[in-house]
């Protein structure tokens, strides 16, 4: 119904037009331990297996799929933080090459560093990738970050301090203040409680409306997903993950979980993601006895 | 639950109550006059050593050196304030070189595994010599008392520094390098911006460790080395006067103690939330 089946695998390096970032039969292995004299001693592990996806531009995308099926993997990658073993990765189509500021993470333990105050963790950022922006212009984006993430009276606080809540929306900002033109999140509420991240979901809502910018995020939550995204990519269990399906999702923008809930294609999509993930998850335990 | 809540604190005569901290000064001050008691009568009993001072004899030489720290009759009749001044300075000295030598050392073997690996053999089979086999050494090359007295103060206190700031190097949180990475960051804004303070809870109790071996070395090593509180207690031996003694022994513990004191605090300044 709404699912549009992993489109046949292109051979060119060129994305198609209004495709921003471009993966094509991107794969990771990580190589098995090798013992005394040389002798495998654990074979390798294929996390990734040839995944290709494009990603246009503005669209927020969620990846989901059981856990352990390399859906970290495949964002580091993106964030240039690790390297595919083969396939290429292309933003703007130039190939990703290393981690870079137009490539903005947040991370699901926050990384905030606990010696800067709110302020001096955006601003570090900010002054590493822009070192020529004078002393008001800095002030200027850090206290406009603030704002937008709604943590105005916090500036001076140190992260110790903070909820985990408030430090996932201090990590947002430091993300958003580089300016990326991507913001990769990897399960940025996954260490929260539910109502915080059911508040901080609403929070990332309303900020998205304001930039528009191209995002890809790591969940495990089908109404996270559903609530955020404009596509769903659904990856089957790993080792050798692919994906499995993409989902559009067609909810009017902006968006509010009770509005979201009550649209009349809302069961459908739900129940279709509850099958995939309840199918592969399964496997994945099954697997293990 | 409210019922009895309002029985047992009535707000008219609230019951005397003791609070931890308050019961612990009060146990600590009565084994101390407990203790004082039993070495009073025990010394006019002669049931210690012979010729052991009493309580009283000790705290009233406590009391006179406290009061008359500084005076000059010559090297074997200094005030103990003078004797102080001159221990705490071969400790300054020899530490403040032991940590510009250990701290940027230890940057640099902590960020690099080859280099933890080349000089951990150095700092193993160094690190537990004891400081005085260093003594003849450092007589011999320096042929002067104050400068091997700084020496064994560096060469005994650089190893817990440099141990832990390679330690807290090597061991920065992989999310603060990420942060970094993906931001672009150069590697020296790295070092400096992300890498040193996150290291910076362990180069401080490094450092807090290598004060108290300081501060323990310094007076073994003056009892060999002419003046300072190590030879202060040397040459009271030589006079057989045990008061003082005990006098320098108890004031040798309050220094230490408040060196210790101002490394906590400063490690309570860098923690940030962290243990």
């Amino acid at each position: 119904m709404h699912t549009v089946s992993n489109p046949a695998i292109p051979t060119s390096m060129e994305a198609p037009i209004g495709v921003q970032l471009s993966l094509r039969q991107v794969s990771k292995v990580f190589p098995g331990k090798r013992g005394f004299l040389n002798r495998k001693s654990s074979s390798d592990f294929v996390a990734i297996d040839e995944i290709s996806l494009d990603v246009e531009h503005n669209t927020f995308v969620t990846i989901i799929g059981p856990s352990g099926c390399g859906k970290s993997t495949l964002l580091n990658i993106i964030g240039g933080l690790s390297e595919a073993t083969t396939g290429t990765v292309t933003m703007d189509n130039r190939p990703i090459i290393g981690p870079g500021p137009d490539r903005g993470m947040v991370f699901q333990n926050y990384a905030l560093m606990p010696w800067m105050t709110v302020a001096d963790n955006i601003k570090f950022a900010v002054e590493t990738v822009y070192p020529k922006l004078s002393t008001a212009q800095l002030n200027q984006i850090v206290s406009e970050n603030i704002q937008l993430v709604d943590l105005n009276g916090s500036e001076r606080k140190h992260p110790h301090e903070l909820s985990g809540g408030m430090r996932q929306r201090v990590g947002i900002a430091r993300a958003l203040a580089i300016n990326p033109k991507v913001l990769l999140m990897d399960e940025p509420f996954g260490a929260l409680d539910a109502l915080t991240r059911g508040y901080l979901q609403e929070e990332i809502e309303r900020i998205w409306e304001q930039h528009r910018k191209t995002v890809i995020m790591i969940t495990h939550s089908i109404d996270e997903a559903l609530l955020l995204s404009d596509k769903i990519v659904m990856m089957t269990r790993g080792p050798a993950a692919k994906i499995d399906q993409i989902l559009d999702v067609p909810f009017p923008r902006p968006r509010d979980r009770n509005s979201v809930e009550h649209h009349p294609e809302y069961d459908a999509l739900r129940t279709e993601m509850e099958a995939h993930l309840y199918r592969e998850t399964r496997y994945v335990e099954q697997s293990r006895i | 639950m409210a019922a009895s809540s309002s029985v047992s604190s009535p707000s008219s005569s609230k019951p005397f109550v003791l609070n931890d901290n308050l019961k612990a000064v009060l146990v600590f001050l009565l084994s101390l006059g407990l203790f004082l008691l039993f070495w009073e009568v025990g010394a006019n009993a002669k049931w210690f050593a012979k010729g052991m001072p009493t309580a009283s004899k000790t705290l009233e030489e406590l009391w006179w050196w406290t009061t008359n720290p500084f005076f000059d009759n010559g090297p074997n009749d200094l005030g103990i304030g003078w004797n102080l001044l001159i221990s705490l300075r071969r400790v300054a000295i020899g530490y403040t070189a032991a940590s510009l030598i250990a701290v940027p050392l230890g940057i640099l073997i902590g960020m690099s595994k080859v280099a933890s690996k080349a000089f951990n053999p150095y700092v193993q089979l160094l690190k537990p010599i004891s400081p005085l086999a260093w003594l003849p050494l450092g007589l011999y090359i320096f042929r002067d008392s104050e400068k091997t007295g700084v020496f064994i103060i560096m060469i005994s206190s650089i190893w817990p520094t440099l141990v832990n700031t390679a330690f807290g190097v090597a061991n920065v949180s992989d999310d603060y390098l990420k942060v970094s990475k993906t931001l672009g960051a150069s590697r020296l804004r790295t070092i400096f911006k992300v890498i040193i303070p996150a290291a910076l809870p362990n180069i401080v109790s490094g450092l807090r460790i290598s004060m108290g071996i300081a501060w323990l070395v310094i007076v073994a090593a003056e009892m060999l080395l002419g003046s300072g509180l190590g030879y202060f207690i040397w040459n009271e031996w030589n006079n057989l006067y045990i008061p003082n003694i005990l006098v320098a022994i108890f004031i040798i513990g309050m220094v230490g103690l408040m060196l210790d004191q101002i490394f906590a605090y400063l490690e309570n300044l860098v923690s940030f939330g962290r243990s």
